[in-house]
């Protein structure tokens, strides 16, 4: 019938261990990137890129990252807004300097030095445990946010602090600055997304995720059999900031084009994503999509629906929405604490059983 | 030199006195932490809600008035009377009793057994709530908040340090008055906890939830208790601050002035809150005293959880903490 | 069935509702909520009100009528971005955000979308130099020319010489907090007064340190550039060590009621610039009364009208609503579209008689712009706080700030912006 395994015969445990073992998933998945890839960027305008589009993939990216750290190496941070302010700096600083190196080496670059800092800030991590290392990574939330804000070598020298992204250009698209178009932003943004996830989702397969997830269930338990706390932690932490670094190179970059590290990088944005991966659920790729989905679109949704359709003042509609904002974050972890992904994996487990459950 | 010595005393005092200002709300925080090991973000915004509360019934405003009036079209403002401090004080205190049963029966009571990460964010979905129900209930103006603590510089103090070591220290007759207060409470909170029937009920289950099940103790009795002394300690806190800068908005978060405290004192010790209080009020005023100058300045944000960050890598559980034993 | 009714749903909840195109529109990107929202909320009723009142008493400018569509950004940069898209749709003429950090977020878009931004008193300040910000304008003044007036106020008290005075900068160290050092820093070098900056980290609730610090080393002048809690709190402790209030002076983002109220009596005498008059006592506030206030059709109920920040909203309608008058006499329809709004702008000159004609006699001062010159004259006054009466007194006249001292820094920043942004400056 239609979502059935019956008929995928599998006979190496490469398929064994392919991610989408039912055929109506893989095409489902290779629908959806050709939507994404070649659909979207035809009907996509200004609005629907900023407002939506692409705020979701770059959440997406840095709710990928926090992922590896706290859903699958069991390590809480809180300092995810410092570190994406690392990538920003970082990219701003590399796109200035040598302007005629490609701005996606700049970006990559930007996530490879985020990496650094966050495994210096994960030290710490060796001996501090749970709630005390999230708050010990506030840490570094408020130093390199104050870092940023004090040195004027980070801004240029710039009277006011504030740092402007410069026009940059792919394959003689701007990418960058005020002229880009919505369809540019938006696909250099996918192009990232999808090979991040791809990244991602074989990191956390392999060895390597398998080290952290051990750490993550009883890292006594994991030393003992073998995996080296240090380096599986550290990993963890350089892998995790290498994706929050890399999302806020192009937040800041692609996305807001100016920034001002205190607003655009605070501890709300440390809370906004880890909201995001413990709404779309720990320890899943899939998670960290419809984490982020979730997070961007609802507010633009209740806004748009309380001022623009029921016609409400703007201030009890905001207060309203974080109201329900907040209600609906009690009720999800009430219903579902694993989040959106064991929710949709558990859609799945139903539909496989329709219409005989046992 | 001797100026420098005499400078860093002062700050040393003023440290001291922020650093109660900061246990009074961490003090909440540990409270819950104790009993139902939820790390409860809420308690900054519960400050701002009982602070917003009391203003409200003192003033006689309308609850929800805003909303009434674009629901309906009409032009309620005030009931137009005035309620007295202390009666207001109380009523307030009712209000964040019925807070905590609310909570209780519509939050935690479905999350029993949860993860304590899972525990934490619906905290913070509680934090929305309460910031947007205030604003809509109360109104997002800054409001005055007189309940007749004294405020300014302490002439007594002055004088005396004048005379002893020629200079006249700074110390704000508010913050004597916290320290007074918060030296009440806590003497309270560890009578309570000690000598009474409902205290001693606390501490078991502080101790271990199967256990004091099983003694016959009720949980959700001891949660609600618990959550509405830690309301009451955020209506001190919310006070306390709302008197120094007005009730509005920013008073939520001074919660996170008071996590360094926490982590340094330990999330389960009420003396680790005043102590690690003390030592992150102290340490963040003497190195902004001290190294700020040289570093620009506003260091006290981030110094306070680097100062915390220290001591843990010592002391992972903190001062004060209960060791954290691990088995396999 | 239901899915596909719920993912309609969902679309049309994520499309903005575009307003009808026949008018005028003038979106209002507000903050009532987050941590500034007391202040913005005055601001935003007053900017509604003037343009209520422009539609109920006129019908309109030009007889078209004003549309302001109201989108809240609560100070965040991002809900700002998402603002401008939603409304930039629906033809929107302008945008005046209210916010340092959205501004220089808007900069780069208006001038790619050929919108005006309007930063009354706030944004960046080089924006003045026209031949490089093209879409940009902060008339009447903006925060070096705040810095200059406050200094010229303090020569003026000093009979001309500040030789050897003292002077504390308190500052939110942010973006907005950091704008005024350079000018003060030249200014001090040209008048000789020491300069010490004291920054404090938003929010601020807690500055004992600082004023710990102001205590010890008694400044003559405290000069603030806060925002938010920041200004209670540092008038509150500048109360508490018993800083003589009336050398305590703040540029008009720390002079309104919400930041000297909750200190009480302590504030009395604390003085704020201000670049617009203050209080009720203008004709216009009786047409208000009549036509918008009465008729119930105030902006929340009329609660703020004639609080500091609410006039300071007013005004910022008023200029943009002479702005339209001045594009539709040049472009000869009343159906004007964005870049003939620049235009309007660049000629706008608002005379002492035309304020009194609109029913706000010496409220601003004047204001003359042209294709170089986006900032006018950068005049500001100076008004004082009354705590009794719980009113602010205007106790100076529009000063001129130093043009020798700021033209050159604002040069400078603007051509270092074209030179970082690949713009050419235009001829003017």
């Amino acid at each position: 019938m239609l979502y059935r395994e019956a008929g995928d015969f599998k006979t190496g445990y490469r398929a064994d261990g392919q991610t989408f073992p039912i055929r109506l998933d893989r095409w489902g998945y290779y629908i959806l990137l050709a939507v994404a890839v070649l659909v979207v960027p035809f009907l996509i305008n200004d609005y629907w890129a900023n407002a939506v589009f692409v705020p979701f993939l770059i959440y997406a990216i840095a709710a990928l990252g926090l992922n590896i750290l706290t859903g699958y190496a069991g390590q809480v941070s809180l300092g995810t807004g410092g570190f994406m302010a690392v990538g920003a700096y970082a990219v701003y600083k590399l796109m200035t300097a040598f302007p005629d190196i490609s701005i996606v080496i700049h970006i990559l670059l930007a996530g490879g030095i985020t990496a650094i800092v966050g495994m210096l800030f994960g030290l710490p991590s060796l001996r501090i445990k749970g709630f005390y290392l999230a708050v010990a990574t506030l840490a570094a939330q408020f130093f390199l946010v104050w870092l940023f804000n004090k040195v004027p070598w980070f801004y240029n020298y710039s009277a006011s602090g504030q740092i402007t992204a410069p026009t940059r250009t792919v394959l003689g698209h701007a990418v960058t600055g005020p002229a880009t178009s919505a369809p540019a932003k938006y696909l250099i943004c996918l192009a990232f997304v999808l090979v991040l996830a791809w990244v991602a989702r074989n990191l956390t397969r392999g060895t390597s995720g398998r080290k952290w997830m051990a750490i993550r269930d009883m890292d006594i338990a994991a030393e003992i059999i073998g995996v080296n706390p240090l380096t599986a932690k550290l990993s963890a932490f350089a892998a995790s900031s290498f994706f929050v670094g890399i999302a806020g190179a192009l937040l800041f970059s692609v996305y807001l084009g100016a920034a001002e590290v205190g607003e655009a990088f605070g501890i709300n944005k440390s809370f906004l994503v880890l909201f995001m991966i413990i709404i779309g659920g720990l320890g899943s790729i899939f998670g960290s999509f419809a984490g982020a989905a979730f997070m961007v679109l609802l507010p633009v949704l209740l806004k748009n629906l309380l001022v623009g359709q029921l016609g409400w003042p703007t201030d009890l509609a905001a207060h309203i929405e974080l109201m329900i904002v907040g209600a609906l974050i009690v009720l999800f972890l009430i219903v579902e604490p694993h989040g959106l992904a064991r929710l949709w994996a558990l859609t799945k487990e139903k539909l496989r059983l329709w219409p005989f459950p046992h | 030199m001797i100026d420098q010595l005499i400078f860093s005393a002062e700050v040393f005092l003023n440290g001291l006195m922020t650093g109660v200002m900061y246990a009074l709300v961490a003090l909440g925080f540990v409270l819950i932490y104790k009993a139902s090991g939820v790390f409860n973000y809420a308690q900054g915004v519960m400050a701002l809600f009982a602070a917003l509360t009391l203003v409200g019934i003192q003033q006689g405003q309308v609850p929800f008035v805003h909303l009434i009036n674009a629901i309906f079209g009409t032009h309620v403002e005030n009931f137009g009377w005035n309620v007295p401090s202390v009666l207001a004080i109380i009523l307030t205190a009712g209000v964040m009793v019925l807070l905590a049963i609310l909570i209780e029966k519509l939050v935690l009571q479905h999350l029993v057994g949860q993860e304590p990460i899972i525990l934490f964010m619906a905290t913070i979905g509680l934090a929305y709530f309460l910031e947007g129900f205030g604003d809509v209930m109360w109104g997002a103006d800054i409001k005055t908040l007189d309940v007749g603590l004294p405020q300014g510089i302490s002439d007594t103090v002055e004088a005396v340090t004048a005379e002893w070591v020629g200079y006249g220290f700074f110390i704000d007759r508010l913050d004597i008055w916290a320290s007074i207060i918060a030296a009440i409470l806590v003497a309270a909170l560890v009578a309570f906890s000690q000598y009474t029937k409902q205290g001693r009920a606390m501490r078991a289950v502080a101790d271990d939830h199967q256990a004091a099940l099983s003694v016959g103790i009720s949980l959700r009795f001891i949660w609600v208790m618990v959550w509405s002394i830690a309301g009451f300690v955020a209506l001190v806190a919310g006070i306390m601050w709302g008197t120094k800068s007005g009730v509005q908005f920013s008073l939520s978060l001074i919660a996170l002035k008071a996590l360094p405290v926490l982590m340094l004192g330990g999330f389960t010790s009420i003396p680790g809150a005043i102590v690690g209080g003390l030592i992150i009020g102290v340490g963040e005023k003497l190195f902004e005293f001290w190294i700020g100058p040289l570093v620009g300045g506003a260091t006290e944000n981030w110094f306070a959880y680097v100062l915390a960050l220290l001591f843990l890598v010592f002391r992972p559980q903190g001062l004060f903490g209960e060791r954290i034993i691990e088995r396999v | 069935m239901t899915k596909l009714r719920f993912a309609a749903l969902v679309a049309a909840g994520l499309m903005a509702a575009a307003p009808a195109l026949a008018d005028l529109v003038v979106p209002n990107l507000s903050y009532r909520t987050g941590p500034y929202g007391a202040n913005g909320t005055q601001y935003a009723d007053g900017f509604n009100d003037y343009f209520t009142l422009l539609n109920e008493r006129d019908g309109g400018i030009g007889g078209e009528k004003i549309q302001v569509p109201e989108c809240e950004t609560a100070y965040n940069t991002e809900k700002g971005v998402e603002c401008y898209e939603s409304t930039k749709g629906s033809g929107a003429l302008i945008y005046n955000p209210l916010s340092t950090g959205i501004t220089y977020q808007l900069i780069p878009k208006v001038s790619v979308d050929k919108i005006p931004l309007y930063t009354p008193g706030y944004g960046r300040t080089s924006a003045k130099n026209g031949k490089v910000f093209e879409w940009v304008f902060n008339a009447p003044a903006n925060y070096w020319d705040g810095a200059s007036v406050a200094i010229k106020y303090l020569l003026d008290e000093n009979g001309g010489d500040l030789n050897g005075k003292k002077i504390a900068l308190v500052y939110h160290n942010s973006a907005f907090g950091k704008e005024p050092i350079r000018t003060l820093q030249d200014l001090s070098a040209k008048h000789g007064f020491t300069l010490t900056e004291i920054p404090v980290d938003a929010p601020g609730q807690e500055q004992k340190s600082q004023w710990l610090q102001i205590r010890r080393d008694k400044p003559d002048y405290v000069i603030m550039y806060g925002w938010g809690v920041m200004n209670q709190a540092a008038i509150q402790e500048a109360a508490n060590i018993r800083f003589p209030m009336e050398n305590f002076i703040g540029i008009w983002w720390s002079g309104s009621e919400v930041d000297v109220t909750p200190v009480g009596a302590g504030a009395n005498g604390y003085k704020a610039l201000t670049f617009h008059g203050v209080g009720m006592d203008y004709p216009v506030y009786d047409d208000l009364k009549t036509h918008v206030i009465d008729a119930g059709k105030a902006s929340q109920d009329g609660q703020h009208v004639g609080s500091v920040l609410y006039s300071r909203g007013l005004y910022a309608a008023l200029v943009i609503s002479e702005a339209i008058r001045k594009a539709q006499e040049i472009a000869g329809t009343s159906a004007i579209n964005a870049s003939q709004l620049r235009d309007g702008f660049e000629q706008l000159d608002i005379t002492p008689e035309r304020l009194a004609e609109l029913g706000l006699p010496d409220f601003g001062p004047e204001i003359k712009m042209s294709c170089d010159n986006h900032g006018g004259s950068g005049m500001a006054r100076m008004q004082q706080w009354d705590a009794e009466a719980g009113q602010w007194n205007l106790i100076t006249e529009f000063t001129e700030p130093d043009q020798e001292i700021l033209n050159p820094l604002i040069l400078e920043d603007s051509e270092a912006y074209g030179a970082e942004a690949g713009i050419t400056p235009r001829d003017c």
